[in-house]
This record gives C-alpha cells, structure tokens and sequence, in this order.
C-alpha cells in the first residue's frame, strides 16, 4: 500500500492528518491502540519470562509480584498477556496488510482490464473461495513446519538472534501465508466493484483525453478512490485475523504452546471461568479494547480519507 | 379567495455551520385552474417552498419558521401530520424532474397510478383499475390497457413522465405541485407534456405550481410568473408583463442572459450586468439595480458588430464516414448479441478558429461522436483527419501527441474532476506529464496564470473540487483543457446541467478564450438556443446520422429537413 500512497501525494495524507486531529474518538482510539502495541512490543521485555511454570503459587490473585495474577500453571498473566499480544497484534497487522495489497492490487487490476482478463481472474478468486481453509492451513502447516524450524536454527547461528525469540517468529510465518492467502479474496471482489464504477467517471476520460497512460489513470486517479471502503475494510478483517489465529491455535495448528496469544488466553481463561473469571476477563478486556480502538481507527480514517468531509 | 394562498412564508435551515434562509418571507397565491410558474436558479428556494407547503421537509435541519398557508380555507402550517397526509396526494399531488427514479422498478406502472386511490378512497381494486387505466389514457399513453400491465424499465422518459402525471392527477386533486417535470427530457419530449399539462388543466381544472429554472418553458405554460433569487420573490405577474416589462435587475439580468435565436450579441450580458449584490456585515444582502446597466448593454451590442469578420480558413479536422457500433453483451450461451449502431455514418468538417454546433435528442449518438472523433472510443470504420494526420488505426503511442493538441469539457463539471485531488494538483499534472513548461516554478506560474484566465484565483489552489460550485468547477475543467494548449476542444453539453445566469458566464469564458486562443469547438448540445449563440456552422443529427448541416444562421432561418423543423418548433419561445 505504501508505494500507493506515496503516488496518491502528500496533500491527500496531510488533509487526512489534520482532519482526523479533529476527531476524538479516532484519536483516543489512536492512543489506545499506540498505548497497546508499547506495552506488548516493548514493555513486554522487561516483564517476567511468561513460559516460567511455579505449581506451587496456581491461580494466584493479583499482588505486587504478579500485578494480574498467576493461571493453572503458576505463570505470570500480565507478561502473557502481552507476549500472546505481540502474536495477536502480529498477526492481525501483518495479514492485513498482505491481504490489502494483495487485494487491491488484484481487484484493480481485474475491474479495470475488464472482459476476458476479468472473468478469469474472478474465477481464480472463487476458486479460492471455494477451497475449505482449514485443510489449506493444515497443509500448509505441515509443509512449512520443517521450513521454519530450519531458517530459525539458520538465524540463530548466522545471526546470533536470541533461541526463543526466533522460534516465536518463525513459528507464525505459516499462519501469515495461510491467512494471506485467504484474506484478500473478499477485498479484492469489493475493490473490483468499485474500479469498475470509477473508470467510467468522467474524471477518468478526462485523464484519457489527456493522454495519461493506463498505469497511471489506475495508480493515482482510481485507486485512491478506492481507499474508503477499503480502510473500513481492513481494519474490520483485523479483529477476524485475531480470531482466526485463536481458532486455529486452539486446534494445534497456529502458535504452539507454551507460547501464547490472546486467543489462547482466552480459551485457556474459558476453562477456569467459574473459579477464576479474571483469568478470561483480564486477556478480554485486552483484546476487546485492542478490537474496538481498531475499529474507531477505521471510521475515522475513512472519514478523514473522504475529501468531502466538511472542514468543520 | 385564491385556492391556495402563501403569506410570509419562511423557512430556515439550521445547521452547525450557521442558519440559511432557505424561504425568506414569500408571499403568492394560486387561483383554481391557474397554472403559475416558480423560476429561479438552483438554491433559490423554490423546490424548499414546494416541500414546506406539504411539509414533507426533513425536520431539523429545516424549520417552517413564519407565515401561512391557506389552502381552501384550511391553514397548512402546523396541521396535524395526519390531516395533512390526507391532503398530499389526494387534494394535492406532486410531480417531479426524475421520472426515472421515482417510479418504483419493482411494480406494474398500473399498480402504481391505481395505488393513491386505493390509499386515498374507500374503492374496489377493479374500480380504481380502471379510472387509473382511463387517467393513462387522458395522458397520453398509447395502447394503455396492454401498456400498464409491464414495468417502468420497459418505458422511455417521456412515457415515464406521463405516468408520474397519471399518479399525480388520478385522485383528481385540486393542486399539482410539479418540480422541473420536463428538465430531463428532450425538446420534442417535453413540448409534448408541456401541452398534456395544459389539456389536463383544462379538462380537470386543476390548478398547477409550475417550478423551472427554464424562463422559455415558464412562457409557454405558465399563465403567472413568481421569480425567485436567494429565498425571496423578486417579482411577480402575468407572463406577459413581466417578459415584456421587468422591473427587478434580476428579472431583466435573468432575461437577457438567455441565449435566443435572435440573440445578436458577441459576448451575452449577465446578471452581473444589470444587479449589485452587496453583503452587509451581518449576512444580509441588499439588490440593487446598477447604475451603468443601460451603457454595460450598449457596449456587449455594439461589439457584437464584430461577428463575421473570420471567414474561411484552413480545414483543421475533417470526419468521414464516421461509424461506431456497439455489441451489446450476449449472455452465456443466451440470446444472440444484438449491434447498437450509436453512430453510423457521420461526416463533419471543421475549420480551424470556428465552431461546429452538434444538436440532437438524447440517444441520437452525438456524445459518441466526439468521443470517437477524440480516439476515446475506437470507431468502427471511417476516418478522422486532424491538421492532415489521419487519426484512425493510430497506436496509443502515436496518439498522445495530438490528445495535447485536442481536449473535451465534459457535461457534469463534478464528475469530471478527480475528487481526491486539490486543484493545483490537477492542473500540474497534464503539464507534468506532458512535460510543459519549464521546470516546477513555471509550471506553478502557469496555473495561476490559467486560474486566473479563466476567471478564478490562485487563492483556490489548495482546495478539493467539491468546495467550488457548478459554475467555477466547470472553469476548472475547461482551465485543465487549457494546461496543454490544445487547439481544438470538444465541449460535450458543457453548460447542460447549468442555470442560465451561470451558462452565459460560461458561454462567455468560451467565447473569449476563442478570442484570445483562436480555439476551434465542436459544441454538442441538445439545446439549440445554446448552440446559435456558440455556433459558426450547426449539424443535427438524428438516430446515429447527420441529417442537416449548414451555417447556423442559414439552418435556423430555413431548415430543410423536417426533422430539424420540429426540432425548432418544440423550442419553447418567448416572444411576445
């Protein structure tokens, strides 16, 4: 998207800023979500090892040595919490972010070829769509396994990365190309409906009329017109990204344990609810608040985006 | 007492931005039988005194603040909603200026025109049947009973129009409020429910609010005239007297801004000519009458003697045979494809500095003639020559050199605009592209310049198309055709969509930048009043062919084809 944006100009993303400064509710969400992304990505390293197993002090209630409490196993919550944070943020970013260039560039590619081009590219697309999901990823589960336990290994001794924290990473890889692969199906349809509106807008034949060449009528005259739906698009897909995570790491085939997630927390927390509810409202309370910042961050990014908007 | 009577009427819109008088303390009255036409130009108020009259406006933002409104004795300001749907539709209905989108795709047109007795009236199904069959018989609709079994898609915009009308009168009511019912339609369409109106009048008695920005249409139909300007009546009286004798500047600057065939002037005067605006601290605005009016038009008379002087000169674009036909899309494996032939067999010549007027009726293919005349559609077959190059069976690549050379001004100003662009940007592209100009700094010098040309300011050149209006963003286009210095410019139905006060400045900027550019046109319009005034030479075409061409003042006094006769007669004229 950022090469996109890039050729849309600054003064699109500059208006945006200045608008958006005057919305409250995208703006706290702004800092929720900022507050979040610190506490799990860099907070999280001065907290106490997450994996780090003391039978003796289970379920213990929230106390200066552990501020959120200890689950079934004696570990710490908090530091799991944002650890497992960092796996959900991850994951829901970054395959938003695959799929949105994927479907975009997809999308707009197939609406504005038209004809033939279009028709097979649409077939690609309900093919996919058609293909049950969970047997790609357990496929591709089991096809990238072995990949990703060698390139960790291949880090840690060419790269010197710390064991753990490569093993996390390498660990997810397959569940960004899983979701990836799925994700942008449904935006690229959404995208391709509206290029196929805009390029027969009058503002389209004018750049034809002046002699614009075809790449660029779509990179800065279509595509950013494209941008509203699809920034409410991606920031809803992020929360269904998270969730997909949860349920495929609840089948054994996303994170591994003892690594978390939010997911995990919360299915874990499930099975404690009526002892220990705090060991699924703490992780809740994360992830919803997480969830709904997103989602004001998308409504005020589409409202921001709309030129239209009164300068009120 | 008048059957309808509106004293002081106001009405204000209250938003965060401030408040709008919208209605501004009008006064009128409509007589049973009457038909009183309301004109004025969009935003003036008259589509908001309609909606307020039935109160069918959105409540907030707007508020009926003053003034009432006496309808056959009853006041309507304040009633009860429930009374006053008793009223709507049944003692008064309405009409409006998209007949496509007010009928409902999805019911038999029968249904529809029967629906507001069955609402209204305690009748049968069948009873209500058949007086709606015999209102679309009144109407006008051949073969009404086989015709108001299908749906609204199977029938045209005049058809259309004729059933709104059916719907509107089939409850037989006292008053119809019709909001521009023919500003869609074609001339010949809408010379044809012009008269429907005045029959139906006639026969039923029905008194009719007439609302326009259309003065010609006003004169052929209306029997009284209320003018509209910013929420207030500026003049009102019989159709007669205020054609011939206006007394407000708005009237008289309204009047003669309206291109005519008689019209001789170079350059037609404006409002602006004849009314001073001043705005005081406080939001109110005073009219004036300017005083150098008279010696403003003495001058725009006198140099209209100039026209003429440009006689035969070289022959910049030359079309032969011009064809393009369309596929429509046949389905998987449905019915055959069926070929549209949009144009077929068109042959234009023009000459460089002047301008061809292209008139005909909506459908008859003249938008896609210059769009293949430009090489944005691939024509079929035939040729276009431009300054002695043929243009047909060029590759894109061969073509950007002349997409510098020639340009198109499109219909809706808006549209034509990327939205997502500020002004500056627009402009700076075409010349970045093209590489014209000298570096940044020039190219930012010849924007202004160009704003400023065509009448803007380089203080627009942060903002985003949707803060200018109609008026100023279809300068912008027409200052975005000039960025590349063309030569030739297409102006498809430019000033179409405009009110007349803003389509003469327009016409204008047109005009001057011949002038001073030597530009050639090809001026498609369907308006032919438009296209005497813009044009050197005319053709009318008809169903994908030209059946008339000649100079413009020739083909206006002596049409030889028949079609171009009617063509000229269904024009709405004002002459008294």
């Amino acid at each position: 998207m950022s090469a996109k944006n890039a050729q849309a100009g600054s003064s699109l993303w500059r208006d945006a800023w200045l608008r958006m400064g005057r919305n409250k509710a995208a703006m706290a969400s702004l800092a929720v979500f900022t507050l979040m992304v610190f506490l799990c990505f860099v907070m999280a390293w001065f907290c106490k090892d997450p994996n780090a197993v003391t039978l003796t002090n289970k379920f213990a209630p929230p106390s200066g040595d552990h501020w959120m409490g200890t689950d079934a196993l004696g570990r710490d919550l908090f530091s799991r919490i944002l650890y497992g944070g960092q796996i959900s943020i991850l994951v829901g970013l970054v395959a938003t972010a695959v799929s949105v260039c994927i479907g975009v560039s997809y999308g707009a590619l197939s609406g504005f070829a038209g004809g033939r081009i279009d028709a097979t590219m649409m077939r690609v697309v309900d093919t996919l769509l058609s293909i049950p999901f969970l047997v790609v990823v357990i496929v591709l589960q089991a096809v990238l396994s072995d990949w990703s336990s060698d390139t960790s290994s291949w880090i840690v001794t060419h790269w010197k990365w710390d064991k753990t924290f490569t093993d996390r990473l390498t660990n997810i890889v397959p569940l960004f190309f899983a979701l990836g692969l799925f994700g942008w199906l449904t935006l690229a349809r959404i995208v391709r409906a509206q290029v196929m509106s805009l390029k027969e807008r009058e503002f389209v034949e004018a750049a034809r009329a002046l002699g614009y060449n075809r790449f660029r009528i779509l990179v800065r005259h279509i595509i950013p017109n494209t941008l509203g739906p699809t920034v409410v698009y991606a920031t809803l897909t992020v929360p269904g990204f998270i969730m997909y995570e949860a349920t495929l790491s609840y089948l054994g085939l996303g994170v591994e344990a003892p690594n978390s997630s939010w997911g995990i927390l919360i299915k874990e927390g499930a099975n404690f609810m009526e002892t220990h509810p705090g060991l699924l409202l703490i992780p809740g309370i994360f992830f919803s608040l997480t969830l709904f910042s997103l989602n004001f961050l998308g409504d005020g990014l589409r409202d921001a985006l709309d030129v239209k908007a009164s300068k009120d | 007492m008048p059957l309808l009577d509106v004293q002081n009427l106001k009405t204000y819109f209250h938003t965060r931005a401030g408040t709008t008088r919208a209605v501004d303390d009008i006064s009128f009255s409509l007589e049973k039988g009457e038909i009183v036409g309301v004109v004025g130009e969009s935003g003036s108020g008259k589509s908001v005194t309609c909606h307020s009259i039935l109160g069918l406006l959105p409540q907030p933002p707007a508020r009926v603040e003053g003034g009432s409104v006496t309808f056959d004795g009853d006041e309507l300001i304040g009633l009860d909603p429930l009374l006053l749907r008793a009223v709507r539709g049944r003692r008064i209905s309405m009409i409006f200026q998209d007949p496509m989108s007010c009928l409902n795709p999805y019911l038999r047109i029968l249904d529809q025109v029967a629906e507001p007795i069955l609402v209204h009236e305690d009748v049968s199904r069948e009873e209500a049947e058949s007086r709606a069959l015999e209102m679309l018989k009144k109407v006008g609709i051949r073969d009404a009973e086989k015709r108001a079994n299908s749906f609204p898609h199977v029938f045209s915009g005049g058809m259309r129009q004729r059933a709104m009308i059916a719907m509107a009168l089939v409850t037989k009511p006292d008053v119809l409020f019709a909001d521009e019912p023919t500003t869609a339609l074609d001339v010949t369409v809408q010379a044809r429910i012009l008269q429907i109106l005045r029959d139906l009048r006639d026969e039923l008695g029905v008194a009719v609010l007439f609302i326009t920005h259309d003065l010609g249409v006003v004169a052929e139909v209306a029997d009284r005239v209320v003018v509209m300007y910013r929420g207030k009546v500026v003049e009102q009286g019989t159709v007669r007297e205020l054609f011939k004798n206006p007394s407000h500047p708005y009237v008289k600057g309204l009047l003669a801004c309206r291109p005519s065939f008689e019209t001789k002037y170079h350059i037609l005067p404006t409002v602006e000519d004849f009314l001073e605006t001043k705005t005081a601290s406080d939001g109110s605005v005073t009219l004036r009458e300017r005083s150098d009016a008279a010696q403003r038009l003495e001058k725009l008379e006198s140099d209209g003697d100039l026209e003429g002087a440009s006689d035969s000169s070289a022959l910049l674009l030359e079309v032969k045979d011009l064809k393009v036909h369309f596929r429509s899309v046949g389905g998987f494996g449905g019915k055959p494809r069926e070929v549209v032939k949009a144009v077929d067999g068109v042959s234009l010549n023009i000459h460089k500095g002047r301008t061809l007027g292209l008139v005909g009726e909506s459908g008859c293919g003249k938008t896609t003639t210059g769009r293949a005349i430009l090489q944005l559609i691939c024509p079929t077959s035939g040729n276009v020559t431009y300054a002695g190059v043929s243009l047909s069976g060029l590759a894109a690549e061969e073509i950007r050199p002349f997409r510098k050379r020639m340009q198109i001004i499109f219909q809706d100003p808006y549209a034509s605009l990327n939205p997502r662009m500020t002004i500056e940007q627009a402009l700076l592209e075409p010349m970045n592209f093209h590489n014209i100009g000298s570096g940044r700094e020039d190219r930012r010098a010849r924007v202004v310049s160009l704003l400023e040309e065509v009448g803007l300011s380089s203080s627009h050149l942060r903002r985003y198309p949707h803060e200018f209006s109609g008026g100023q963003r279809q300068r912008l286009c027409v200052a975005r055709a000039l960025t590349v210095e063309p030569e030739f410019i297409v102006c498809d139905e430019c000033v179409s969509a405009m009110d007349v006060s803003v389509q003469a400045q327009v016409l204008n900027l047109l005009r001057e930048l011949q002038d001073r550019r030597g530009l050639t046109y090809l001026f498609i319009s369907h308006d032919l009043s438009v296209v005497k005034f813009v044009s050197d030479e005319v053709a009318v075409m008809q169903a994908g062919r030209i059946v008339e061409q000649n100079d413009a003042e020739q083909l206006y006094r002596n049409p030889v084809n028949d079609y171009t006769r009617q063509l000229l007669d269904a024009v709405p004229q004002s002459d008294f």
